[in-house]
């Protein structure tokens, strides 16, 4: 429009829309963008978060896969280890080799004479680093007799210590770690003789009241045990159910039943699946507790949902065509979703197993229900043997009150992490390299 | 043989039999397919189904049937003495003489009497073992040898296996509707008990929950109490306080994203917001604990308030934040479902973009708004984890956010977790509490799905 508003103004004698457009203009552009600003902000708030958790549980667990270790010089003195003069394996599995930890201990620090000072050198030194010495001696009887300079992880307070978690300007009280402790360390430091090295045993050893000792594999194979069996109960079974109400199912009330139960079951809080697997798997049909069968069993009903929508979504779409074809070519319904539709439909499918397994992976609640909770040191071998997982490994050493359980916790959170991310990954990688767009 | 080795046994037998009832039809019409009524692999399937469905099918029952069998034979031989005891500890000894048979147990340590029934329960054990294989087993051979000896060139394997594939996928199906049954039976059967011993107004309306029983029954003040009224209240205040905080940043995102954002903003995006409601609860839960509730006491004492160390208000927060997914996903959905017809109109008319939004298609997606809401909002209420670890178990009755609350899950897990015997009080009202728990979530989620697929039918 050419004309000035100023003309409109004393053609009309009054204020013209096009006027009050002009005068609110400014005040709709702030108030759009402020709009836009606000959904910004939420998503960076959203995301921001999420770098925070990261970053903070790394910050936090990284130095668990370090553990403070310290190079003694151990005589394996047949005296202590065999003093009967037996030679057996038994003679030598029964020995003393705390003894040997605490002989060489004395030897470094001589001074260390009254009885409270050498309680406090012998705890420097992992109550879990005599086992160590054990293997080694059962693995080469030819130690017998010689003397090695072995590492062996120190106590958690020290490996804290060392990690810089313990302050040393606390009073003496208040300190997991006391002065004549610190002097030790220091000069374990100076000589070289105390480092950190690669935590093997977090990543070998089953869990443990003693930090330094604690290890995430019973949870991760049981973890696997549960997993495995989820997927091979839930993967067919949910397939089957999504062909036959996709393919086959009248439309009728039966089938409109069978749907809404599904959507429900989808939403139901998880604890209350492990209401279910306690009441009914454990207490009616007698299922040992604590085991990945039942963990299955639960993990299964409740996984089942995510799969049969994903794997229906994904069965819808493949274009009738393709059925309408093979029916034409004379196969009978079933070679038809067998051979054509199925086949085409399966990384969808995969997509929506792997989406619901990383969600079985990650849940705690139903599982604690059913008695995985248990604290078990074996490592599983079988889906009746009691067993925990990763997620309830994570809450039951956040409950720990050691220091140092705070720094596995949260090494096992990134353990966890890498494995969903892993699993995500697949399943994007799978959405994007199989699926198909009509 | 062991059960599993057993499974594995009939697999191959299975496959023998495929191999058998295929080669047994390209005999019957020697090795003219086209005068069999189905392809040849239909035969082996049949032969092969034969073979397995009804070994399986005694054998599962034989299985569950085995363990109370066992029990009741090694119990029956027990001595009078042992056998008189109350049913929970005859439950123990059981237990010993398990572990005994499992090694769990050194057998130094058991007494001579659990070493005997050991001994009985390993004896029986093997003997129903090896009977079992034997019926199994025969039965496989059986069902083969039948299988095969109905192969003629007329016969119609193919419809028969269909229909065998039918009737597995009808059951498969009908596994959802036997769920939702469990969890209903499950949680009423034990609720119904436990309002036997607790009214269910004293329940639903008592102000006071300590759940300890007493052990012994000279023990003071130990009567416990049933009142779910702080519970209830505690799990309202940490879903609003995740509300309020999932609510707001979760729309303006559906909202930024379904109608401000590029393509590849938004591709980016989505999925990045979506990873906050697959970290795993128990992650939650560990950083709300550690790092989030000692901030806020922190920050609280910096302005002079006191916030205890496990606070609803943490966990609120942190639940939130999980949350946000659950509505900026289906909210954007639905957004994004709104017509383009009803965003032209209204950029005709002079709105900008931020006018549209509020006030053409933020009404017009209301509904299915709503519906996201109230599945997140049943969500805030049965997340467990976050709050088993963040809020605490004190079951104060307030409605301060710096205070620590107890909520219905949290109970759940509290009463439940660890080794109690199963008919006290105690352990049966965490099946009541689940019972409110199951019927307030299934509540919100018909309605919310209701509102949803009426609101999506709309603009179809």
């Amino acid at each position: 429009m050419s004309s000035s508003p100023e003309n409109h103004t004393k053609v009309q004698g009054k204020l013209s829309t096009f006027d009050i457009v002009q005068k609110t203009l400014a005040k709709r552009r702030a108030d759009e963008s402020r709009f836009r600003f606000y959904g910004i902000a939420s998503i960076v708030v959203g995301l921001g978060f999420l770098l925070v958790l990261f970053a903070n549980i790394t910050g936090k667990g990284y130095s668990a896969f370090l553990q403070t270790q310290i190079e003694l010089e151990i005589n394996f003195d047949p005296a202590v280890l065999d003093p009967e003069n037996t030679g057996n394996q038994e003679a030598l599995s029964k020995a003393d080799y705390n003894g040997l930890i605490k002989i060489a201990l004395q030897k470094s620090f001589p001074e260390a004479t009254s009885r409270v000072d050498k309680k406090g050198l012998y705890s420097l030194v992992s109550s879990g680093a005599s086992y160590q010495l054990r293997n080694l001696v059962i693995n080469d009887n030819s130690l017998v007799g010689k003397t090695v300079k072995v590492w062996l992880p120190t106590s958690d307070d020290i490996d804290m210590l060392l990690k810089g978690n313990v302050d040393r300007n606390v009073e003496q009280g208040e300190r997991r770690v006391n002065d004549r402790q610190l002097v030790w360390i220091d000069r374990l430091v100076a000589e070289n003789r105390i480092e950190k090295q690669f935590n093997s045993a977090f990543f070998t050893a089953g869990d443990s009241r003693e930090p330094e000792l604690a290890g995430i594999r019973g949870a991760v194979i049981g973890s696997l045990f549960t997993l495995v069996g989820t997927f091979f109960l839930s993967f067919p079974i949910g397939v089957a159910t999504a062909v036959y109400l996709e393919e086959f199912a009248p439309i009728n009330k039966w089938t409109d039943l069978i749907e809404v139960n599904i959507n429900n079951l989808a939403a139901v809080p998880s604890i209350v699946f492990g209401l279910l697997g306690l009441a009914m798997f454990i207490n009616f049909f007698g299922l040992p507790r604590s085991t990945p069968i039942v963990g299955c069993l639960v993990l299964t009903l409740m996984t089942l949902p995510t799969i049969i929508i994903a794997s229906r979504a994904s069965l819808k779409s493949v274009p009738p065509s393709i059925r309408e074809a093979a029916l034409g070519m004379g196969a009978s319904p079933l070679q038809t979703v067998l051979h054509h539709v199925l086949p085409l439909a399966m990384p969808g499918m995969l997509t929506g197993a792997i989406i619901g397994m990383s969600r079985a992976l990650g849940e705690t609640a139903p599982l604690l229900m059913i008695g995985m909770v248990a604290f078990i040191v074996n490592i599983p071998s079988s889906f009746t043997e009691p067993a925990t997982v990763l997620p309830v490994q994570i809450y039951l050493w956040a409950d720990s009150p050691e220091r140092a359980f705070v720094e596995r916790t949260s090494a096992a959170i990134m353990v966890l992490l890498v494995f969903l991310i892993l699993m995500n990954g697949l399943a994007v990688f799978l959405r994007k390299r199989y699926e198909r767009r009509w | 043989m062991s059960p599993s080795i057993l499974l594995i046994i009939l697999l191959a037998l299975s496959f023998l039999g495929f191999q058998l009832g295929k080669k047994r039809s390209l005999d019957v019409v020697k090795g003219k397919v086209r005068d069999l009524h189905s392809l040849p692999a239909f035969y082996g399937f049949y032969t092969s189904l034969w073979s397995i469905i009804p070994a399986l099918i005694v054998m599962v029952l034989w299985l569950s049937i085995e363990s109370s069998w066992l029990a009741n034979s090694v119990i029956a031989e027990l001595p009078e003495a042992m056998r008189q005891l109350p049913k929970s500890q005859l439950y123990l000894v059981l237990n010993d003489i398990k572990n005994v048979v499992n090694g769990t147990t050194l057998s130094t340590q058991a007494d001579q009497v659990i070493l005997d029934a050991a001994k009985r329960y390993q004896r029986l054990e093997l003997l129903s073992h090896n009977l079992l294989s034997l019926v199994t087993i025969a039965l496989s051979i059986g069902g083969i040898w039948f299988s095969s000896q109905r192969i003629n060139k007329d016969h119609r394997a193919r419809n028969a296996v269909e229909k065998v594939m039918n009737v597995m996928m009808v059951i498969c199906s009908t596994i959802a509707i036997f769920t939702t049954i469990g969890i209903v039976f499950s949680v009423l059967f034990e609720s119904i008990r436990f309002f036997k011993s607790v009214p269910i107004t004293d329940f639903l309306f008592g102000l006071d929950w300590s759940p300890q029983t007493a052990m012994r029954s000279d023990q003071v003040g130990s009567s416990g109490a049933f009142g779910a009224v702080p519970l209830f209240t505690g799990t309202l205040l940490v879903t609003i306080i995740a509300m309020i905080v999932a609510v707001p940043i979760g729309l303006m995102s559906a909202i930024y994203l379904s109608e401000f954002a590029s393509p590849r903003f938004r591709g980016a995006a989505k999925p990045a917001l979506e990873i906050l409601a697959g970290i795993p609860t128990v992650v939650y839960g560990f950083f709300a604990a550690l790092t989030v509730a000692p901030f806020i006491r922190e920050t609280g004492e910096y302005f002079g308030l006191t916030v205890s160390s496990e606070s609803a208000l943490a966990a609120g927060l942190v639940m939130g934040i999980m949350i946000i997914p659950f509505v900026s996903s289906l909210s954007d959905d639905v957004m994004n479902a709104v017509p383009q017809s009803l965003r032209d109109g209204a950029y005709a008319l002079g709105a900008t973009q931020a006018e549209t939004i509020r006030q053409v298609i933020f009404p017009a997606a209301l509904p299915g708004i709503v519906g996201s809401i109230l599945l997140a909002v049943s969500r805030a209420i049965g997340e467990t984890m976050i709050l088993v670890m963040a809020a605490g178990l004190a079951a104060n009755l307030t409605f301060n956010p710096f205070e620590a609350v107890t909520t219905v899950t949290v109970q759940i897990v509290t009463l439940l977790v660890g080794d109690q015997e199963f008919d006290s009080p105690k352990t049966l009202a965490a099946f009541a509490l689940g019972l409110v728990l199951f019927i307030v979530t299934l509540i919100l989620n018909v309605f919310a799905l209701h509102i949803v697929r009426k609101y999506r039918e709309q603009y179809e």
